[in-house]
Formats: C-alpha cells, structure tokens, sequence
C-alpha cells in the first residue's frame, strides 16, 4: 500500500496537524512503509474471530455513585493554559 | 566497605534502620553521581535537588521514630511520564515542556507515601514512542556500556540511571516493550507487570489498551520490594484490577524444581543473533540445573505480533493526544491566524517527528474506509495471539526467550527507516497485546554488551516471574556487573 501526497495532506488535515513542505516526502515514505507492515495481517484467517478491545478477560465498566466528588480547582489547573484570562481560556476570534 | 550506590534497595533500606547511615546522606551521595554522569549519559531531564533534600529529611525523621517501612528513605527516579505535583512533567516533548502537574499520578503518591525520595525525572522518547531514546525533545540518552550506542526506549534514561548507578531504581512505563527492552540494553532487571496492575492514574496516556506502569532495578529482589508498594487497585483508573497485592519478596526463594519451561520457538528466529541466542541456552541450563523442565512451544500467529501493535497502539495514540489542542495546557504556536491554525501549528510545532507518524498513522487506520481492514482487523488478530498465550499456559508455567534480537545498536542505525527501529521490539510486544506480565533479566554479555532473558507468566503471575528471575540471580552475577566506568 503506497500513500501519494494528497493522502498525506488530508490525514494531516484530519490529525490537525500542520506539516512544512520539507517535512512531507519524510510521511509519504515513512507511511507507505509502515502501511506496508501492517498489510501482513491481511494473511492471518480472522473471520470467526471476536475483536479484541481489552487485554483482561471478563472485565467490566465500574461505576461509581452519581456524586460530587472533586473540587473546583480551574485556578491551579489554568496555571498550565497559554492564555487566560478573567477564568477563561483564550482562543482567536471564531465568531465574526 | 561496598560503596552506597553499589547497594541494593534491600541492602540500603538495612543500612538507614541499622548502619547510622541518613537518607540526607544517601540522597546527596545519589545527587553527585547524578551531576557527575549527566553530561555523558543525558539519563534526566530534571534533577530535583531541593525537594530531594527534604523529602530526605522527612524520610530520616520518620525513621528516628521508629516508623515501619523498608522503603523509607530510599531513593529512586520516576520516569517523565508520570505526574509529580509541582514539578515539570514534560513527557519527553516540547508540547509538555513546561507543564508542571497540578497533582501526584497514583504511582508517585504511593511510593511518596511509603517513603521514597525523588531525585528527580527521567529521560524517555516523546510520549514514550521510540525504542532508542533517540525521540526526546532534550536529546538522545547514552547507554553506559558504550556511550556511542543507544540504551533502548523509550525508559532509556530510567534504564541508563538503573544501570549507571546514579539511582537505586527507577519507575518505568511499558506499551510495547519499554520497560524490558531498555533493561535488556542496560544489562538491568525490569518488569511490566499485568495490564491493570499498576494503576495509570497520572501516567501520562500513549495507548491505553497496552499502557502498563512497572519498574527497573538491578534485582529481581528490588524490583519485588517496590512492586508490593507500587501495585494495587486504583478507583481513578478505570481499568485497574480489583485484585489484592501479594507480599512479592515472600516468594522469591521457592524452590524452581517441577517449574515447567516453555522455550518459544517463534522467538530462536532467523532474526536472532547468533551470540544472543546461546547467552540465553546458557541460562536455560542454569534454570534446568536447578530442577525446571524445558520444552519447546510454538505460538503461531506471535509473528503478528508487530504488525497488530502498529495499528491498535497509533490508533489509540491518535485518540489519546488528540487533547493536546494548545488551548487548555502545553504549548502553543505564535500568532495563530485562526482556531483552526491555532490547533494545526501548536500540535505540528509541539510534536516531534516519530509522535506525527504515529498520530497519522492511527489516524488512517481509523478513517472513514478503512476502519474494518485495518483497526477491526488488528483487534481479531490480538484476539488470536492472545489465544496462542492461553493455550501455552495449559502446558507450561513460564515462556522463556530472548528480550531483543540485537545488543545495544549505534545511535543513529535506525533512524531512517522507522520500520526497522519497530521491528527491535519483536518479542516484547506479545505480552502487552495479551496483557500478560513479563521480566527481562541480564543474562551475559556479547562483545562486552548486555542481553536480556525474558520471561513472561499468566495474568498475575508476576510472584512466579520474580521467584525464577530472583533464582536465576542466586545462581550467577551478570545482574552485579556495573558498565566500566561506572562502578
């Protein structure tokens, strides 16, 4: 399986993650070879087989009680942001 | 008198009950290996001498009370994925390079509590992708054996620190092999315990399903001490086994006669270094020695094994990093045209390039078309392989073979071609599709660099894998051996 540039510009635009010109050849690449790598499971006879999400057998969801149980912390966790202000997190314009 | 970074955890935690030895002391000794071997080795990328002190002094006060605790006062490095409160937790990458985390992961809390000091976070591959250590934003660590080559990944810096002695031990994270591949190259003893084990709480995620937090050390005894503080049911992890921890270095002596051997033969491949390969005879004759049986086992679709991994890990890897938005926390690109600009440049400025392939990759294999060739299709093959695993534990107790195909490769072999660099972790990605636990444990030298044996148990097995891999250390030395220069 070989990628062509296009179909690195739309998995890029899907990931949202931008790429520089000199670093896209690099993609088409790397992953036709990793595409490639993969293909071997197409050999392997899968069809009565269940998917496999979770590597424990028998495991199930826990839930926990419907009750408040953590503390506002936005001051300390927004420490972290880029930009804030008045408690809320900046961003550009998205609405004209 | 052996010099303090030359004991163990065991011998340290003795020491500060009975010696008249402080933990200020120890904690500083640690401190000045670390400062004197940064330069060479890069193993950190932040060395908490401040906070180290105190907790030291904190440590010696409870210990003139009297406080029970074999882990108060001992020292240990966390690998730079797990959350430590107040101080940078980088992951590795320019996108975490300045986060310094609001809270504990559970792992931290834990040995915090039982009284352990940080000395301080280690280097890793971005985002813990990369069996090199060649992937961190704050530059390749070196491997103590022979600083031109890599000490494997993506725990390389926990594992260069382990196996240079600026530490007694360290945390680790294993998605693929991480834990036991570095160990392996390192000449050190590691392990990834069951998947579900250790809680994942403040382990920064890479791919959920696999992600498992453990340990390197340079004993199987070590790492037996930690993991009983370490393990245990977690409610803030979601997929954290309820299941009590066993005493793991009650165990340890039992005797190995009647242990049933399985020698994977997928493993002995043609891909398998020849000097390797007998390193790891030899010490299936020690175990044989000592009354376990060998017989050989085959599980057929194992060679899958690398090839499943590389859709379900970058799919989950996709998901997981796609909060990386440089809106709420980590970093941000300048002057962003718009919002959608904002989140492209951020995360295509704040990632390196193997975490970009990933989270492309995983992308693909999970778009609109290919979802059922590639992700379903992977998930039905960890359902074979996983079979395979099962079926062998019917016959046998342990499976036993090699940790890596190579020694220590030269920095810069496998850059070019990503394909390569994955295929170093051919026998350790079984056990973390099935979620099994497994040990990797030096077992000789090859032109002067380490080998690792490894073995992996059923589900929770982990008592059995110390119990063969301590025996195994009884019997010989190679995990005693220091990298010249480094003793």
């Amino acid at each position: 399986m070989s990628l062509s540039r296009q179909d690195i510009d739309k998995i890029a635009h899907l990931a949202r993650l931008a790429l520089t010109e000199s670093e896209i050849p690099a993609y088409v690449e790397n992953l036709s070879r990793i595409l490639a790598l993969v293909g071997e499971l197409e050999r392997a006879e899968t069809n009565q087989v269940e998917p496999m999400a979770h590597p424990l057998p028998g495991q199930r969801q826990r839930l926990r009680a419907d009750a408040v149980t953590a503390t506002d912390q936005h001051e300390l966790y927004q420490r972290n942001a880029p930009q804030v202000e008045a408690g809320l997190y900046l961003v550009p314009r998205v609405i004209e | 008198m052996t010099a303090l970074h030359e004991l163990s955890v065991a011998e340290l935690s003795k020491a500060l009950r009975t010696r008249g030895l402080s933990s200020v002391e120890l904690t500083r000794a640690f401190l000045a290996r670390i400062e004197q071997h940064q330069g060479k080795l890069n193993a950190f990328i932040s060395i908490l001498y401040d906070t180290a002190l105190a907790e030291a002094q904190r440590a010696d006060a409870r210990l003139r009370l009297g406080e029970a605790g074999a882990l108060i006062g001992v020292p240990l490095a966390h690998k730079d994925i797990f959350c430590t409160q107040g101080h940078k937790t980088t992951c590795g990458s320019r996108m975490l390079a300045d986060f310094v985390s609001p809270y504990d992961a559970t792992v931290v809390a834990r040995l915090r509590a039982a009284g352990v000091v940080t000395l301080g976070k280690t280097n890793m591959d971005e985002f813990a992708m990369g069996s090199s250590n060649e992937t961190s934003y704050f530059g390749p660590v070196r491997n103590p054996w022979d600083l031109t080559r890599v000490p494997g990944g993506s725990s390389g810096g926990s594992a260069a620190a382990v196996a240079a002695r600026l530490t007694p031990a360290a945390t680790a994270t294993d998605t693929g092999g991480s834990i036991r591949q570095p160990a392996a190259l390192c000449g050190i003893t590691g392990i990834k315990p069951t998947y579900g084990r250790v809680s994942r709480f403040g382990m920064i995620a890479f791919a959920s399903s696999l992600d498992q937090g453990g340990l390197l050390t340079r004993s199987a005894e070590d790492s037996a001490l930690l993991l009983s503080a370490m393990a245990g049911f977690d409610e803030r992890d979601s997929t954290s086994v309820e299941l009590p921890v066993p005493d793991y270095a009650a165990t340890l002596e039992q005797p190995l006669k009647g242990l049933k051997i399985g020698l994977l033969k997928e493993f002995f491949d043609d891909g398998l270094d020849a000097d390797t390969a007998q390193r790891i005879r030899d010490a299936l004759e020690v175990l044989h020695q000592q009354g376990a049986t060998l017989r050989e086992v085959s599980l057929p679709h194992l060679p899958l094994s690398v090839p499943t991994y590389y859709v379900v890990a970058p799919a989950e890897c996709s998901s997981n990093l796609a909060r990386y938005d440089g809106v709420r926390f980590g970093y941000r690109c300048d002057n962003p045209r718009d919002l959608l600009d904002l989140y492209q440049r951020s995360r295509g400025e704040g990632f390196g390039a193997e975490v970009k392939r990933r989270i492309m990759t995983g992308t693909y294999v999970l778009s609109a078309g290919y979802y059922d060739a590639y992700y379903l299709k992977a998930q039905r093959v960890r359902a074979l392989i996983s079979a395979d695993f099962e079926r062998a534990f019917h016959e046998v107790d342990v499976l036993i073979g090699p940790t890596t195909p190579t020694p220590a490769f030269e920095l810069g072999a496998k850059t070019s071609n990503p394909v390569t660099m994955y295929l170093n972790d051919i026998y350790t990605i079984g056990a973390n599709l099935a979620g099994l636990p497994a040990i990797s444990v030096p077992c000789g030298l090859v032109q002067g660099l380490p080998v690792g044996l490894q073995i992996v148990g059923p589900h929770f097995a982990e008592p059995k894998l110390l119990n063969v891999a301590h025996r195994y250390q009884q019997e010989t030395d190679w995990h005693r051996r220091a990298p010249p220069g480094f003793s």
